[in-house]
């Protein structure tokens, strides 16, 4: 079937076109050729999943064996089932929309063509990275899109930060991805294959549950996993990696290059199964982090700062759903979380792009009247992102917490700090839609946002309510997790996102609560700044990992090494110019020297002889 | 062989006097057919001794030695006279301290 290979092939295709072509297109056919691939791809994913939901069938094309090296083959071929499509759907669905959207955004920008490029190329990769059929393929596109990350965050190159930013991002990947690498190279070396279905197969015949080699193996992959998907302790690129343009930042940095170390771990499953030790590490590190997120999230003033630890946040409720086996609730979150950041993120895009580049949120308010369609689509996604009721944020992370407090001895403590994360979160992202959208106007908007920003924010908006009824067709792909769980739980689960709301409220918008007295005090000021800077994670990892690094490098700049050799060659040029003075070229005085270097000679044998 | 017959210890006090001539003319003489005459010198002196000696102990070797001499004093000055013919058209003079060209 070759529509499945059409559906990376196309906007690859784009994107060699648009960089061959090196911005010398108009913009107008730039556009339609990075739009358009990116929509016939998405006609393709919609046309093969339609098949698929017919029949239910695994699909699997192999095009044609990458590298044939003694019995190691990996293929360049696509493996399609439930997981697979479902994240397909997302990358070119949401996809297509970002890419529309930024035809707008960016049409007063100089490398317009140069962005399509990028953003092809990204989606090309990323689609490589989940249809892959052997790791080594989903490793091509795993690197592919951490290459079109750092390509589209340091886009603005001309302002040396952004390119520090993408400098931090890729540096930052690649300590997890070398972890993922040492995992590719374990499994190859102990089970004699890359190919993902035989390789789950025969470690579920060879290796023992709770052994050391899975659990070492999982370790290595969960180190990629998590360097990908910004989860402690290398989550401190994403917030960073804002300082790129805002459709980026929706599709790479929410909706699906962050989510590739959660489709890594739903992808081998089996393994962390064969490795409860690392599946519980992925609950707690799950947890840990998105507690952590959310706290730095309600410290933050610029508003693509605060979306992004709130990624960082809802990816660690998805590892704390694969950390509690419940696969499909993490993928479901996954899905849903995609519609409603990309939504958000469109939003803000659209706020900054009428503000004149304003990211500070306590310079905008008062938006609401100003910028309807803004307004009511960054609502409805703080509902969904905050899980008010019968929004999709609302199925998906009730579904995680219902799965978290049925597992037996950890359960009830993920639960509750899920819990006390989802109270943050509402209380964070409407903080947000509060002091952006009420109160008075402090900067006036200049710019309409035109049908090509409206339409995908419309879709999306209906995507990020509704889209808690699409159903997945993960059934074959995970273990089944049913959980009988009393209504306590559920009506709990329900009322914290809306006390998170009231509380947000009563502080921002009624004025009936007031913390100031906690906040100008001297703790609260400095906790305050702590979350402002992150937990001082940057500043730690500067002192801990940089600054030696960087001393280490300027004590070799000399090459110590060296100073061996040098000496060599001085002493050999002192010897050299030492002897030189005796060539004086005069004939009569090589004479002398031979005289008398005979009459040494003479006296020397005469001595002896005597 | 009779006759007068001259010390051996003489020649060889001749035979080195001449060397020490020679030598002395080697080493401070700038002109360069000076030079070449005091090595011919230094030759012959050389050649004296062995004539000297192969006569004292009559043996033809000192003789055969002497012949030897000859042809390499012969070559030498054939060679030396052809630099001369060089140096003189090169530098416009035959002072070897200002022929120093091959200094390091």
């Amino acid at each position: 079937m070759n529509l499945l290979a059409l559906v990376p092939a196309l906007p690859l295709f784009s994107a060699i076109l648009l960089m061959v072509s090196a911005g010398r297109l108009p913009k107008q056919i730039a556009a339609v050729l990075g739009v358009g691939s990116v929509g016939l791809s998405a006609v393709c994913v919609v046309i093969i999943s339609q098949g698929f939901l017919a029949d239910g069938q695994v699909r699997e094309v192999t095009l044609w064996t990458w590298i044939a090296v003694d019995g190691f083959t990996p293929a360049i071929a696509f493996y399609v089932d439930g997981l697979t499509v479902v994240m397909m759907s997302v990358i070119t669905g949401v996809g297509f929309l970002i890419h529309l959207y930024s035809v707008e955004f960016m049409a007063d920008d100089q490398s317009f063509s140069r962005y399509f490029a990028y953003m092809n190329l990204f989606v090309a990769a990323m689609l490589l990275l989940v249809m892959a059929d052997n790791l080594l393929l989903l490793y091509l596109g795993w690197e592919g899109v951490g290459v079109c990350s750092y390509l589209l965050v340091g886009f603005w190159y001309r302002d040396p930060a952004n390119g520090r930013a993408a400098r931090k991002a890729f540096v930052v990947t690649r300590v997890g991805d070398t972890a993922m690498a040492l995992g590719l190279l374990l499994l190859f070396t102990e089970l004699g294959t890359l190919d993902i279905q035989p390789l789950m197969a025969a470690a579920n015949s060879q290796w023992q549950v709770g052994g050391s080699l899975p659990v070492l193996a999982t370790a290595l992959l969960l180190g990629g996993a998590v360097g990908k998907s910004a989860q402690l302790p290398l989550h401190t690129w994403l917030p960073d990696a804002m300082a790129g343009p805002t459709p980026v930042s929706a599709l790479i940095h929410a909706a699906t290059m962050v989510t590739a170390g959660v489709y890594l771990i739903a992808r081998t499953h089996e393994l962390f199964l064969l490795a409860p030790a690392t599946l519980t590490a992925v609950a707690w590190l799950g947890l840990a982090t998105l507690l952590l997120a959310a706290f730095a999230a309600l410290a933050q003033n610029d508003i693509k700062r605060i979306l992004a630890y709130s990624t960082i946040s809802q990816i660690g409720y998805m590892f704390m759903a694969l950390g509690v086996g419940a696969f499909s609730a993490g993928i479901f979150h996954l899905m849903t979380h995609a519609f409603f950041k990309a939504l958000l993120f469109l939003a803000a895009g659209a706020i900054i792009h009428a503000l004149h580049h304003e990211h500070n949120i306590f310079r905008m308010g008062g938006l609401r009247t100003r910028l309807p369609v803004v307004f009511t689509s960054f609502l409805i996604g703080s509902a969904a992102l905050a899980a008010l009721p019968f929004t999709s944020g609302f199925y998906s992370k009730d579904s995680i917490l219902l799965a978290a407090w049925a597992l037996p001895d950890i359960g009830p403590i993920l639960w509750t700090g899920g819990l006390l994360g989802a109270l943050l979160t509402a209380l964070y992202s409407f903080r947000l839609v509060f002091v952006v959208f009420f109160g008075e106007a402090k900067t006036e908007p200049d710019k309409e946002v035109g049908w090509k920003m409206a339409l995908p924010l419309v879709i999306l908006c209906a995507l990020a309510a509704l889209g808690g009824w699409i159903g997945q067709p993960l059934g074959d792909v995970f273990p089944a997790s049913e959980h009988p769980v009393a209504h306590a739980v559920e009506a709990i689960g329900i009322a914290v996102p809306l006390l998170g709301l009231l509380i947000a409220y009563l502080i921002f918008l009624g004025g009936q609560l007031s913390v100031a007295r906690v906040t100008e005090s001297a703790v609260g000021k400095a906790l305050q700044a702590f979350w402002l800077q992150g937990w001082r994670l940057d500043g730690l990892y500067h002192a801990v990992f940089v600054r030696p690094f960087t001393a280490l490098a300027r004590s070799c700049r000399n090459e110590p090494v060296d100073l061996v050799y040098n000496a060599l060659v001085a002493v050999t040029r002192w010897g050299h110019r030492a002897l030189v003075t005796t060539q004086t070229g005069e004939l009569r005085w090589y004479a002398t020297s031979m005289v008398f270097g005979l009459i040494v000679l003479v006296a020397i044998m005469l001595r002896n002889a005597s | 062989m009779g006759g007068l017959q001259i010390p051996l210890e003489h020649v060889q006090v001749l035979a080195a006097m001449l060397f020490s001539c020679g030598l002395l003319g080697l080493m401070l003489r700038r002109n360069i057919i000076f030079m070449l005459m005091s090595l011919e010198v230094m030759l012959n002196s050389a050649a004296l001794a062995f004539v000297a000696a192969g006569a004292k102990w009559g043996q033809a070797d000192g003789q055969i030695i002497f012949m030897l001499i000859l042809a390499v004093a012969a070559a030498e000055i054939s060679v030396g006279l052809g630099l001369v013919l060089q140096i003189q058209r090169r530098f416009k003079t035959l002072d070897m301290d200002t022929a120093n060209r091959l200094r390091g």
